[in-house]
């Protein structure tokens, strides 16, 4: 446990900002270990942007950068990204 | 630390304003800052506040490296690659060096006490074709520079911050340090570098920020 950790929940508001549906119930597969859970569980790092990181594993699962009306993500450490249209509205 | 979280609302309030909402990460550590009206403004590049506090940013875990398990590399485009273990590199010369530093954040911080170890030290000897440097670090993280930002006095890999050795907070046990580019560049837990002859972008030059990072010229993102 990190101190400067924080989880997934604590980017809610941007990840629906982004994605158009609540993202925190979204079940992510990290693509180095193959952990599935929800994205409101994972780790989350703030460097100069966003830090997605697997529970299990540490490794990055995205990178969110956000600069000025722009958004930069990056999503290679997911396998999978399971949304539940019914769920996330 | 108290970090404070700001989710959704301030957020989607901010989007109205885009100068407001560059302004307000969506999640604020809360630090305290001021505008640069009482700095003189030949010293802070232009959008930063200068701060007096030094603010944790990090991508991932603090690694925690036992010296003896530390050592310090460059590779790459090089006839030999070297290497220092943690001893053999605080055998080298070290210079203490007062800089100011620009976190792409938007935080300022002036007058910082380092010392370190120059990079033009650590290249003493070293043919290289390459034009380009790929710093790695403990946990993953890279960034990338031209090798002639890493030279001629303007770089150094710090291992003592304000007459202390570097916390590991702060990337010790030792940090990559080049005040000329915005922090990010200056990576922590650094262990080597390689040489390379293309300029390959790093963990955040490869998703959003700018390939080269002058705070002068607000290089903060691609297309700045």
């Amino acid at each position: 446990m990190d101190a400067l950790m924080l989880d997934g929940n604590a980017a809610a508001g941007l990840l629906q900002e982004i994605f158009g549906s609540e993202m925190t119930t979204a079940v992510g597969t990290c693509h180095a270990c193959g952990t599935a859970g929800e994205v409101g569980g994972v780790f989350l790092y703030r460097g100069a942007g966003l830090v997605f990181r697997c529970p299990q594993c540490d490794a990055v699962l995205m990178k969110i950068v956000v600069g000025g009306t722009r958004r930069w993500i990056d999503l290679r450490g997911l396998r999978a990204l399971e949304l539940d249209l019914e769920l996330g509205t | 630390m108290g970090l404070t979280l700001v989710t959704g609302e301030p957020l989607r309030e901010s989007q109205q304003d885009p100068k407001k909402e560059d302004e307000m990460p969506p999640i604020s550590r809360g630090f305290r800052g001021r505008h640069r009206d009482d700095a003189s403004s030949d010293r802070v590049p232009p959008g930063q506040y200068v701060t007096e506090d030094f603010p944790v940013l990090s991508a991932g875990p603090t690694p925690h490296t036992r010296l003896e398990q530390w050592d310090f590399s460059i590779t790459g485009e090089v006839d030999n690659p070297h290497r220092w273990s943690w001893e053999e590199f605080r055998a080298l010369p070290t210079e203490a060096v007062t800089v100011d530093i620009h976190c792409v954040t938007k935080w300022s911080k002036l007058d910082s006490v380092w010392e370190g170890v120059s990079v033009d030290t650590l290249l003493e000897g070293i043919e290289t074709s390459g034009e380009y440097a790929l710093p790695f670090c403990d946990g993953g993280y890279t960034t990338n520079l031209p090798l002639e930002d890493l030279t001629g006095g303007k770089a150094w890999v710090a291992f003592a911050y304000d007459g202390e050795p570097l916390e590991p907070e702060h990337g010790g046990p030792a940090r990559l340090l080049v005040p000329h580019l915005y922090f990010w560049k200056s990576a922590k837990w650094v262990r080597g570098m390689r040489l390379a002859v293309t300029n390959e972008p790093g963990f955040w030059e490869t998703n959003g920020y700018h390939i080269y990072g002058d705070p002068w010229k607000e290089q903060r993102y691609w297309g700045d």
